[in-house]
């Protein structure tokens, strides 16, 4: 942590602080590893299994896309070139470990086990995607930005106050720690000790305002120190990177928060309604598609031997049935317009029943 | 027990921390401090700093992290130190409190009780004396309560700690320490979702709530008119069918509140009124209210605040049509 030096006289307040930011890497862009750097846990299976799940996120969200272009979903989010963190700091979570996301965690879910059909029922525009089942132990994703963030805390909390031993991970865009509650939020976890591992999915881009125009501070990370807390900045195109920082985090969180902030890339668009060429060059995006995180996987799993065109081509094959039926349980969902006004509160008041009656008895919801 | 809302309220809290054990009450200057008006007084000692927990100055924060405490399964009961500084967690009691059971179709619950001073008369700063009842109400999925007396600050308080959505509970300043009341030592519910009728009548309905219930008892009395008075105890959702029955009873409703004219309480009362029982009506409806102004400084509050000459004229004047 920072050590205050006081002296006596001088007042040197341009001798700014520059925050001591680890930036953390395993494997580079063309899938060379340090091994020395490697978790031993993260066997070749391991390492196979997040490469899947890094590619059923992929194949999933070109799904979403192409749902949308028909008019079959409403506005998507997608996550193209940010599935390392996705699928990192998931695959780095314990089975109780719960997670917070903000709206562009897809993978997180998927790692998790949220069924397609939910995931594709949210997208097409139903509350009962969000009826996540327990066993995921994860929370709806939170469209105003960075008001997931005060939740996270507050599910640590109770964490530590059942001493369920359970640890919390919150994710946030580089955009949202602009928020007041992001700040409000980790200066909560610094003076509360609780178990929490904020996870900065710095993509870059917020809608069309680049990382530059967000913050002066050279990091993202740094902004940890102001709440007490520790702070670091891993590549987040590196999946093995991310796992070992989110892991070790995960694992101290017992003795407090921490702020992992992981560079990435939005290499698609902000969401379908969005058009990127309006406000950055083909070029930028084109340096870095090279860092992509699926092909540096791939390459150091092919140079392994375990990974081919062939077994590519089988397993997409797969997880384009898994896709397609997800997507046609989720097409079969039939809304209840009911539903609106039995689950505002425990119990349907009777003004609000009136108006229920109302609809229904001159089938307003049938009409045009 | 003889007591005022102070420790009706600080009663009520006991017995929750002591019923509920995943209980906790956050806010600034709670703990040690028992809160500005002294609500909290003496918990801390009671149940731990764990349970009654003085939080860095934020009230988005406050807010928001009981949020994740009840979206835990716990029961948080947050202070915030006045209405006037809500404003500032507005965004996680309309976006995240009022709406997580709904977007998720009850999947995740949001069990949660906020208190907050409420209204004016005790010649505060600005920001410490606002009447916010009618935004919060507007909203849908988040229950608003406000007692005028010890006895339904502690049944109400209690009741909403027992439920699982999410309750703002609007404490009225002025009548914190205005009375006291005899109420029992035990835990008791008053219900939430009706109204009192805290006196009947046959000539007009006096449709109130908060500061306001006193201010109509004493002008009834003074003037000697047979109205029936009714407290509406929770502001959403509406307890309609006491409303009505009254209004179709008596004929002639005033709606009167210290919150603002424009777009309130009283707006929506007069709306349900003339939709339901207009042709029962001897007379327009009335509204009495502060005008469409924000809270003044304290020097200007005596201006501005409804007081018994203004209910007492619209009294005279609903009772000659």
């Amino acid at each position: 942590m920072l050590i205050t030096q006081y002296t006596k006289g001088i007042l040197l307040i341009r001798d700014a602080f520059e925050g001591k930011i680890q930036y953390f890497q395993v494997m580079d862009e063309s899938g060379s590893i340090d091994q020395s750097l490697m978790p031993p846990e993260l066997t070749d299976a391991k390492l196979l299994d997040m490469l899947k799940l890094m590619l059923l996120t992929r194949n999933a969200d070109a799904k979403a896309i192409s749902l949308q272009r028909q008019g079959r979903a409403a506005t998507y989010a997608p996550t193209l070139g940010e599935e390392a963190v996705n699928i990192g700091t998931a695959t780095a979570m314990r089975k109780n470990d719960i997670f917070v996301p903000a709206f562009r965690q897809h993978g997180v879910y998927f790692a998790r086990g949220l069924p397609m059909r939910l995931f594709y029922l949210y997208w097409m525009g139903f509350e009962e995607g969000n009826m996540i089942p327990p066993e995921v132990h994860g929370f709806p994703m939170a469209v105003p930005v960075s008001t997931q963030m005060p939740h996270s805390v507050g599910l640590a909390f109770a964490q530590k106050y059942k001493k369920t031993g359970n640890a919390v991970i919150a994710y946030i865009g580089d955009g949202g720690t602009s928020q007041g509650d992001f700040y409000e939020a980790i200066n909560f976890a610094g003076v509360w000790h609780v178990p929490l591992v904020v996870v900065i999915q710095n993509n870059q881009w917020a809608i069309s305002v680049p990382r530059s125009k967000q913050s002066a501070a050279t990091t993202l990370a740094q902004k940890a120190f102001a709440a007490g807390i520790p702070g670091v900045q891993v590549d987040g195109n590196d999946a093995i990177a991310v796992y070992k920082a989110t892991a070790q985090a995960l694992k101290d969180a017992a003795n407090g928060p921490s702020v992992i902030e992981c560079v990435t890339y939005r290499a698609g668009m902000h969401t379908t309604s969005d058009d990127p060429t309006k406000y950055r060059s083909e070029a930028d995006v084109s340096e870095w598609l090279k860092k992509d995180p699926i092909l540096r996987l791939k390459l150091y799993l092919a140079k392994k031997g375990l990974w081919s065109e062939q077994i590519e081509a089988q397993v997409t094959d797969e997880q384009k049935k898994l896709i397609d039926s997800g997507v046609e349980e989720a097409e079969a969902f039939k809304p209840d317009p009911k539903s609106m006004f039995q689950n505002l509160y425990s119990f349907v008041p009777e003004t609000l029943d009136d108006e229920l009656k109302d609809s229904e008895a001159n089938n307003f919801w049938q009409g045009e | 027990m003889l007591v005022n809302m102070v420790s009706a309220i600080n009663n009520a809290l006991e017995l929750i921390l002591k019923e509920n054990k995943d209980a906790v009450l956050l806010g600034e200057d709670i703990g040690r401090d028992g809160g500005v008006f002294r609500v909290t007084e003496g918990l801390v000692d009671k149940f731990g700093d764990e349970r009654v927990i003085d939080t860095p100055l934020a009230e988005s924060g406050i807010i928001g992290t009981s949020i994740g405490m009840a979206l835990a399964g716990m029961h948080p009961i947050p202070e915030v130190q006045f209405a006037g500084f809500m404003y500032l967690s507005v965004s996680q009691i309309v976006n995240h409190a009022a709406r997580y059971r709904s977007r998720s179709r009850s999947t995740f619950k949001v069990p949660m009780t906020i208190r907050t001073p409420v209204s004016g008369g005790v010649r505060t700063l600005e920001h410490h004396s606002e009447s916010p009842e009618a935004i919060y109400s507007h909203i849908g999925g988040l229950i608003v309560v406000e007692p005028s007396t010890p006895y339904d600050a502690k049944g109400l308080l209690i009741k909403a700690a027992r439920m699982e959505d999410p309750v703002l509970f609007l404490e009225p300043t002025r009548l914190y320490r205005l009375f006291k009341q005899e109420i029992p030592e035990e835990a008791y519910e008053v219900p939430i979702g009706k109204a009192n009728i805290v006196k009947e009548g046959s000539d007009l309905s006096i449709i109130t709530y908060g500061t306001m219930v006193n201010v109509a008892k004493n002008v009834i009395e003074k003037k000697k008119v047979n109205a029936e008075l009714i407290d509406l105890r929770t502001i959403n959702p509406l307890d309609e069918s006491t409303i009505l029955n009254s209004a179709k009873k008596t004929g002639r409703v005033i709606v009167l509140h210290e919150a603002p004219l424009s777009f309130g309480v009283g707006a929506e009362i007069s709306a349900r009124i003339a939709e339901k029982a207009m042709f029962e009506l001897k007379s327009p409806i009335m509204r009495v209210s502060s005008d469409s102004l924000p809270y003044p400084f304290p020097g200007y509050e005596k201006f501005y605040i409804p007081n018994e000459k203004k209910v007492s004229k619209a009294i005279e004047k609903i009772m000659s049509v």
